[in-house]
This record gives C-alpha cells, sequence and structure tokens, in this order.
C-alpha cells in the first residue's frame, strides 16, 4: 500500500535535517504505529506525506499503490486515498461542518471520475457516520472545528475519515488531549474502518492508544529514522522502559 | 469665507455647466438653497481629509467618463422574488417597465411629479436629512444631487408593505450621467424593504434620505453591479425613531469607482442602526470605499458597522468609519469592524476606524484588519481533496459571511450568495 524508501526531508526555512533515511513498507489491511521520543520526526513524516509546503525532500520516495505521492499536489493524494487526520485540526470560521464535508466527498468523487453525491444520500450517510460517533446535529451545522472542544475536533476527523473512506490512513498524535471515554470513542471508529484494503499508520506517543488500536507492526523512530521495528510487544516495552533503553541498544 | 481659486473654479465650472430641473416654488428653492451651500463649501478635492483616499475629479468633473453597458446574460439580481419593481433607465424612470406602483400601505410617487406637487412630507423631508448630514462633515456631492436630480421616487410607507420595493437601475448608455434622489418617510410602527440593484449610468449619484419613525423598520439592500467602467458616489442619510430599526447591506461588484457615505442619526430611544458591506474587486481600476457616520444621540441606541471586502489583483479597498456619541448618549453600543482579505500583494485596503464618545456609561468597540488567506487552513482543506481553487473560494465566502450574516432576509442572503460564487467562479477561468 505505502513504499516510503530512504525518505530525507529538511526544512525549508531553515537548513534543518529532519527525516535522515525513513524506510516503511505499509501493506494492504495492515495497521502500523510510529512511537518516539518529542522531535523524533514523526509529525513531519505525516506532514511530507500529506503535502504540506515548508518541507524539501531531498531524497528517496513514497509510493502510495505504485503512485509517486511526492509529484502530487495534496489535494490529489487525498483523491488517491490518503488521509491524515491531524494532531491539531483546524477551524475554519464561516465554513459550515456540513457545507465543508460535502464539498470535500464530492470534490474526491469528482477528481477519480466518480458522480457527486446527492443531498439526500450525502445527508443519509452522513447522519449515519455521526451517530456512531455521538456527533450531534449541532456540531454538523457549525462551522469547521470552531468550539469544539479537544475530543469532539478528533471525533469530527474520524468523521471526515469515514466519510472520505481513504485506503491509507494517517492518524497524528490523534490521543493527544482525550479523556479515557473519548478515546474509546474515537478507536471505536477506526476499528470500524479497519478493512483487508484499507491501512492505518497510527502516529502516538503512547501505548494505551494501541490497546484499543491493536497494531500489527510498531516502529520506534528517533533522530530522523526508524531505528527498531517489532510487534505489539515493542509498545509495551517503551511504556515499561521508556525509549532510553532502545536508543542505547541501537546507538 | 471665499474659496481658493482651483476649488472655485472647478464648483463654478460644474455648477454652471448643470441647469436646475423644473418645479414648484419650494422646490426650486430647496434647489437654489442647495446650490448656495456647495458654493460656499465648494467641491471635494484629492487634498481634503475626507477623501485622502479616494479622488473625487472623476465625480467632480463637469463631463462624466464614458463607461460602457455590459450586456444582460444573467438573470438580475433579486428576480426570483415577489417585488414592486421601480426601473430606472440611465437615471431616467422608465414606467412600460416599472410595475404598478400601487399597493397596500405605501404611497409612491415618482420624484420628477412630486417636485411639481404639494405634498406637505416631501416638501418638509427634501434636502433636509442632507443638508444636517454636512455636520462635523462636508459632504457637498450629497449637495448637488440635491440641486440636480432629476428623478427618483418619494415612498410614504403608512404599514406593513407586502413585498419589497426594487429600484432596479438600468444602464444603457456609454455617456449617461445620472442624478437620483429617493426619499423614504416611515410612519410609526410601518415596514419597508428597499432593494436596489444595477449600474445606473456611467456616472452615478444618488441620494437617499430616510426618516424612519417610532417604532417603524427599513431594510435597505443594494447589489451594486457590475459594468467594470462605471461610477458612483452614494449617500445614505437616515434618521431613527424610538425603537425603530434600519439595516442596510451593500454588496459591490466591479465598478472604476464606487464610494458609499451611510450618514445615520440615532435619535430615538432604543434604536438599532446596522450598516454592512461586502465588496470584491478584482483588478488595479477597482477602488470601492465605504465611507460611514454614525451619531448616537440618545439613550440606549445600538449600532453596527461590519464591512468586508476581498481584493485581488491590484484592487484597492476604503474604509472610514466614525462612531460619534454625543453627551448624553448612554448606554450607548457601538460596535464597528473592517476587515480586507488581500489575495496577493498588488492590493490594498486603506481604512480609518474613528470612535468619538462624551458619554461615560456606553460600550463601544472597533477594529480593523488586513490579510492573505489563511494557509494553514487552506492546506487543511487541500489534504482533504478540495482543490486550491474551491478551497480558496471557500475561505473568501467564509470572510464575508460575517458581512452576509447582517442581511435579515434568509433568502435574499442566499441569493446573494449565489451571486457571489457565480463571480469568483467567472473569475477562474
Amino acid at each position: 500500500m505505502l513504499e516510503i524508501k530512504g525518505l530525507q526531508v529538511k526544512l525549508e526555512a531553515e537548513d534543518k535535517e529532519i527525516l535522515k533515511g525513513v524506510d516503511l513498507s505499509i501493506g494492504a489491511g495492515e495497521v502500523h504505529a510510529i512511537m518516539g521520543p518529542n522531535g523524533s520526526g514523526k509529525s513531519t513524516l505525516s506532514y511530507v506525506l500529506a503535502g504540506r509546503e515548508g518541507y524539501v525532500v531531498t531524497d528517496g520516495t513514497a509510493t502510495l499503490e505504485g503512485q509517486d505521492l511526492l509529484a502530487l499536489e495534496p489535494e490529489e493524494r487525498a483523491a488517491a486515498g490518503l488521509f491524515l487526520a491531524f494532531q491539531y485540526p483546524v477551524e475554519i470560521p464561516g465554513v459550515g461542518n456540513m457545507t465543508f464535508l460535502r464539498t470535500a466527498v464530492n470534490a474526491q468523487r469528482k477528481a477519480r471520475g466518480e458522480e457527486e453525491l446527492s443531498a439526500a444520500a450525502f445527508l443519509k450517510l452522513v447522519r449515519e457516520q455521526a451517530k456512531a460517533l455521538k456527533i450531534d446535529a449541532d456540531m454538523l451545522k457549525r462551522p469547521v472545528n470552531v468550539g469544539f472542544s479537544g475530543g469532539e475536533k478528533k471525533r469530527n476527523e474520524i468523521l471526515q475519515m469515514a466519510m472520505l473512506e481513504p485506503r491509507m490512513c494517517i492518524l497524528d498524535e490523534t490521543d493527544s488531549g482525550l479523556d479515557v471515554d473519548a478515546m474509546k470513542l474515537v478507536s471505536d471508529g477506526v476499528n470500524a474502518l479497519r478493512s483487508a484494503g484499507r491501512s492505518f499508520l497510527v502516529i502516538t506517543h503512547y501505548q494505551r492508544l494501541l490497546d484499543h488500536i491493536a497494531p500489527d507492526f510498531v516502529h520506534i523512530m528517533a533522530d530522523g529514522r526508524i531505528i527498531k521495528t517489532g510487534g505489539p510487544e515493542l509498545a509495551l516495552e517503551v511504556e515499561h522502559n521508556g525509549y532510553a533503553d532502545i536508543l542505547a541498544e541501537v546507538a | 469665507m471665499t474659496l481658493p481659486k482651483l476649488r472655485q473654479d472647478a464648483t463654478a465650472a460644474r455648477l454652471d455647466a448643470t441647469a436646475l430641473p423644473d418645479g414648484a416654488g419650494w422646490a426650486m428653492d430647496a434647489r437654489r438653497d442647495a446650490v448656495a451651500r456647495i458654493a460656499a463649501m465648494g467641491l471635494p478635492q484629492r487634498r481634503d481629509e475626507y477623501w485622502r483616499y479616494t479622488d473625487p475629479a472623476s465625480l467632480v468633473s463637469v463631463e462624466a467618463d464614458a463607461a460602457a453597458a455590459m450586456q444582460d446574460t444573467e438573470t438580475p439580481v433579486f428576480d426570483g422574488f415577489d417585488r414592486l419593481r421601480i426601473v430606472f433607465v440611465d437615471g431616467v424612470f422608465d414606467a412600460e417597465a416599472s410595475d404598478n406602483l400601487l399597493l397596500s400601505g405605501i404611497e409612491i410617487v415618482r420624484l420628477a411629479e412630486a417636485m411639481q406637487k404639494d405634498i406637505h412630507w416631501v416638501k418638509e423631508l427634501y434636502g433636509t436629512l442632507e443638508a444636517r448630514g454636512q455636520k462635523p462633515v462636508e459632504r457637498a456631492l450629497a449637495t448637488l444631487n440635491t440641486a440636480f436630480a432629476t428623478d427618483g421616487v418619494v415612498i410614504r410607507v403608512t404599514g406593513k408593505v407586502a413585498k419589497p420595493v426594487n429600484l432596479v437601475y438600468l444602464h444603457r448608455d456609454a455617456g449617461s450621467d445620472a442624478m437620483l434622489h429617493t426619499l423614504v418617510r416611515l410612519e410609526r410602527d410601518a415596514e419597508l424593504t428597499l432593494l436596489e440593484n444595477g449600474a445606473a449610468a456611467a456616472r452615478f449619484s444618488s441620494v437617499l434620505e430616510a426618516e424612519i419613525g417610532d417604532g417603524a423598520r427599513l431594510h435597505h439592500v443594494r447589489v451594486q453591479g457590475r459594468d467594470h467602467e462605471r461610477r458612483a458616489v452614494t449617500h445614505c442619510f437616515a434618521s431613527l425613531g424610538d425603537e425603530s430599526h434600519f439595516k442596510s447591506f451593500t454588496l459591490t461588484l466591479n465598478g472604476k469607482l464606487t464610494r458609499n457615505e451611510c450618514v445615520i442619526e440615532l435619535t430615538g430611544n432604543d434604536a438599532v442602526a446596522h450598516v454592512a458591506g461586502a465588496a470584491l474587486g478584482d483588478g488595479p481600476d477597482f477602488l470601492q470605499d465605504d465611507t460611514v457616520f454614525v451619531t448616537h444621540d440618545a439613550l440606549a441606541c445600538e449600532s453596527r458597522q461590519v464591512f468586508k471586502k476581498v481584493l485581488r489583483n491590484g484592487a484597492t479597498g476604503v474604509f472610514q468609519g466614525k462612531i460619534l456619541v454625543k453627551p448624553g448618549a448612554q448606554k450607548t453600543d457601538g460596535y464597528q469592524i473592517s476587515q480586507s482579505l488581500l489575495l496577493d500583494d498588488d492590493s490594498q485596503f486603506l481604512a480609518k476606524p474613528e470612535l468619538e464618545i462624551y458619554a461615560d456609561d456606553v460600550v463601544c468597540s472597533h477594529g480593523s484588519t488586513s490579510g492573505a488567506i489563511d494557509e494553514t487552513a487552506l492546506f487543511y482543506l487541500r489534504s482533504r481533496g478540495v482543490p486550491t481553487q474551491d478551497a480558496t473560494d471557500l475561505l473568501v465566502l467564509a470572510f464575508l459571511a460575517e458581512a452576509l450574516d447582517e442581511i435579515a432576509d434568509a433568502q435574499i442572503a442566499d441569493d446573494l450568495r449565489g451571486r457571489l460564487e457565480g463571480w469568483l467562479a467567472r473569475r477562474r477561468r
């Protein structure tokens, strides 16, 4: 599904290398987790894959089902099936959540040469998905993320994911700012979307999210590289011993 | 006091070149009085503080610059609404194109006709709010209109009018120079929605004097289109009685020069006045200027000024807005916001927000900002699959939302939102 090879990235504004050769291969239907200390490059990886400005790829490749992601505009990556759940979902005053969702869904359908959803079909779909995530009608009417609590913002991200039906989902610290109940709700939303044709990359600091969203593989990232890969037990090791042992081990 | 030579010459040239329209004795007196007032104050010049950002030369000149009239290809604004249409072509009333002016709760008379008659309230109102609005800032172009306006309507509202009155200004002649003067008087508890739209003329001057009685409501929605070379100066003078409401919204698209002055006197207690505008300008030949003066002269009145401008490709937007709270106007609630969204480095927004307060128990706030598209929001939208252009348009409409929210009628607001979307879409090609 997602193949990243030798990806090197620096900041555009300053000559600072953030990713120093990332290799990662995610198969269809797999759930991968990336853990790592602050500043290791986890969020940068997610932004670069989504196409945010401000980064320069100096070497390496990233492909989604064989398609060169790095050559695409952000909206083209989305239409190709990539979705990034933001660590800090953006507030957009003046744009209704519903308008935003419908515009996004139909823009992607149009880009893929599919017919746009009718207003009625869209409404039915969004109501179903929103109900599962306990998103009420009021939240759908309000401007995108404006005045939403931390938990509401993250649920709104998952709602977008459910509506857009991406094949490759990246969750950037989706657990940050969530209480236990909200984490359960968000995780249930994610788990409901797991399928043989859909892959996940879950970026997190903590093991507890992985109790809810069970990963197939866990990667440890440090200083711009993936330094260790293992199964779910690796996350438990981090939870108990911190990163120090692993960093010492590979040093 | 004599005027400086240059101003005197320019003023005399314009006054000499224009003939006073015919009328009854009282009307001629009102017009001559206006001429005398202009001669004393002189027509505006660029170096006047009040015209610092907008050059009035093309509005003052003897001859109007030509402006091509665009072909009517799209459905006129407000066409989907049941309304009473009063049509002017290049500033001349067109009886055939207009609807029957008889409607319950309202008396409508063509200005040219009313000036020949002896209608008590017309005699009292014509030029009165305009003359009062000359202090503390002179607005000689409004006085020029009082002196020479050839057409318009006078409207007296006595009840709740079943449908909006729509003044439609068609522009056909590339050399037209039109002056319209409209009076609106709302008696106690009366209600009217007044719509205005159209390019009007190559050069257009309009004055609206609105006397809003106790408990009365006037909703005013105006769309200034669409001919690229047209020039317009408009003045809206409104006086509000106890517990009355005035809501005015203007959408400006295209045009070489548009100066909209709005002068509001809150003279009755608990009155509410909201004046708002949205402008979209594209290109170095676009200049749009909102100049607003709100005077609080009664207890517990509320005023809001909400102006938003989206400017691109070297367009210029101007805002001069003032809230004056007179001594004794306690419990005043005044708000003023002017914002521009600059889509490139060539466009500019010039703003002069002012507050002058002589009462001690008031709430007044004002703000003015200029900014670019929010890149974070743009990326967020794009990351969800919305192409850059669509995402930009969404953010532009979102930016204008606060001004459009000032339109009292939701259907009209929706119609105008659709116009804006169309305008944005046309500029993508």
